[in-house]
């Protein structure tokens, strides 16, 4: 479908963005309560011994996760392809077919193999069923012991990456584009929005940190900045294509990381290896100097990985703590103090999504610069 | 009867740890500013880092506390 015309007047372009943004602001709360009954209500049903205890962390924690299919709204789940390398090949099918189901309960049979799913994790099904009606063994702490097939499904958090690439990439070509259109004229429409954002990049982190060699690192900064902070906006944004919690997933904070490291080993000069490993000591002290600057490699990454999910899940967890105090009470006046709260936050989110952004790039260039610095 | 992991006075205690960190950092460049405003962008980017490394030490403790339990 073509929406092209929707945009065709400065007005219009800017009544849809604004009403883009309020309604952020206004139904964020609004869903997570909504999602919140829900859950309550279910709750409720399947325990009615103890209505009133509302497992605060369990539930945020569950919100946080990854999933395998899309909670939309109420009942209505977004099926997602559940892709399973298992000893007889791949096996793939819609994560609908569980129904909802994550308490290993349903069993699906797909080329003579059993699954079930618990927890969010698939599970090989057991032959028989255990006293609470799940199909998998349990330990003392009800976690699973089956054996799990290979799961490379299409999550939620993976479903995110690509909705955030397509638009990445949508954006960034086009600017591209505009810039090759108009080569030495002043930027127009999308790209003068992005201009300024893109001169942030190059002027304040990769200049200050990069000195005269900052031009080879410019796209791996920008691709890392505009990543991070575009999965922050869209964690931020709490129904449909936002929602999952991209940058607030450990593994994906970890990759990033981990390119990080990648540029610094790979582009550390003599200067920055010497002073690994040789430094200007007495060399007695290189038994204990020597190991702490090895493992200094590791822990800048892994330190810049940790800050961003960390960052980021906590902004997800405070949010849904203010809106679950509402059932921890089970009183509607707590929402008087609580959805307020909820928004403020919201809006310190927001800010923190570009300042997490902005850490992240700016600690890259760090790194890189102290490995690729001349010797004065 | 308190019942439960101590891992969220761990967590708090961090939490008061960089909370006179970050305090400290922003009462600083807030002197610096006032001396200096014209040099008021560069406190700001040096201050947020600063507050940024601060800020991690505290959500490590998050972290380790939602780990331990």
């Amino acid at each position: 479908m073509d929406c092209s015309h929707v945009f065709d007047f400065k007005v219009n372009r800017l009544t849809v963005v604004f009403t883009l943004f309020l309604a952020l602001f206004f139904v964020t709360p609004l869903l997570y309560a909504q999602e919140d009954t829900s859950k309550a209500a279910l709750a409720a049903h399947a325990k009615p011994e103890d209505e009133k205890k509302f497992n605060l962390g369990k539930f945020a924690l569950h919100h946080i996760a990854d999933s395998h299919s899309w909670h939309v709204i109420g009942d209505y789940h977004i099926g997602l392809p559940v892709i399973l390398y298992t000893q007889s090949g791949f096996v793939s099918f819609n994560s609908n077919e569980f129904h909802g189901d994550d308490e290993a309960k349903l069993v699906i049979e797909k080329d003579g193999q059993r699954f079930v799913k618990m927890h969010e994790k698939i599970y090989y099904a057991s032959a028989a069923a255990n006293e609470e009606g799940e199909y998998v063994e349990v330990d003392a702490n009800h976690h699973a012991k089956n054996a799990r097939p290979l799961d490379f499904s299409v999550t939620k958090n993976a479903c995110t990456l690509f909705i955030s690439v397509i638009v990445l990439l949508a954006v960034f070509l086009n600017v591209a584009n505009g810039y090759k259109k108009r080569k030495g004229k002043s930027p127009k429409g999308l790209q003068s929005w992005m201009e300024p954002i893109i001169l942030f990049v190059r002027d304040d982190i990769a200049r200050p940190n990069l000195g005269h060699k900052y031009e080879r690192f410019m796209p791996y900064l920008l691709t890392v900045f505009f990543f991070i902070w575009f999965n922050n906006m869209l964690g931020l944004v709490p129904f449909l294509p936002g929602g999952a919690n991209l940058t607030g997933n450990i593994a994906v904070t970890a990759v990033l990381a981990t390119a990080t490291l990648i540029l610094v080993v790979t582009n550390g000069n003599k200067y920055y290896w010497k002073h690994i490993f040789t430094p200007d000591v007495p060399w007695w002290l290189y038994i204990v100097l020597v190991p702490v600057e090895i493992i200094g490699i590791f822990t800048k990454p892994i330190a810049l990985a940790i800050r961003l999910f960390a960052n980021i899940t906590a902004g997800h967890i405070l949010v849904l703590s203010l809106i679950g105090l509402i059932f921890v009470f089970n009183s509607l006046f707590v929402s008087v103090v609580s959805v307020p709260f909820a928004l403020f936050i919201g809006a310190i989110e927001l800010l923190v999504a570009f300042i997490q952004a902005f850490i992240f790039t700016m600690l890259s260039a760090l790194f890189i610069g102290m490995a690729i610095e001349e010797h004065h | 009867m308190i019942t439960g992991s101590i891992a969220a006075i761990g967590a708090g205690l961090a939490a008061i740890g960089a909370g006179v960190g970050i305090g400290k950092i922003g009462s600083s460049a807030m002197e610096g500013i006032a001396r200096q405003p014209e040099a008021a962008s560069k406190i700001q980017t040096a201050m947020l880092i600063a507050a940024a490394f601060v800020e991690a030490v505290a959500l490590f403790a998050v972290v380790v506390a939602l780990i331990a339990n």
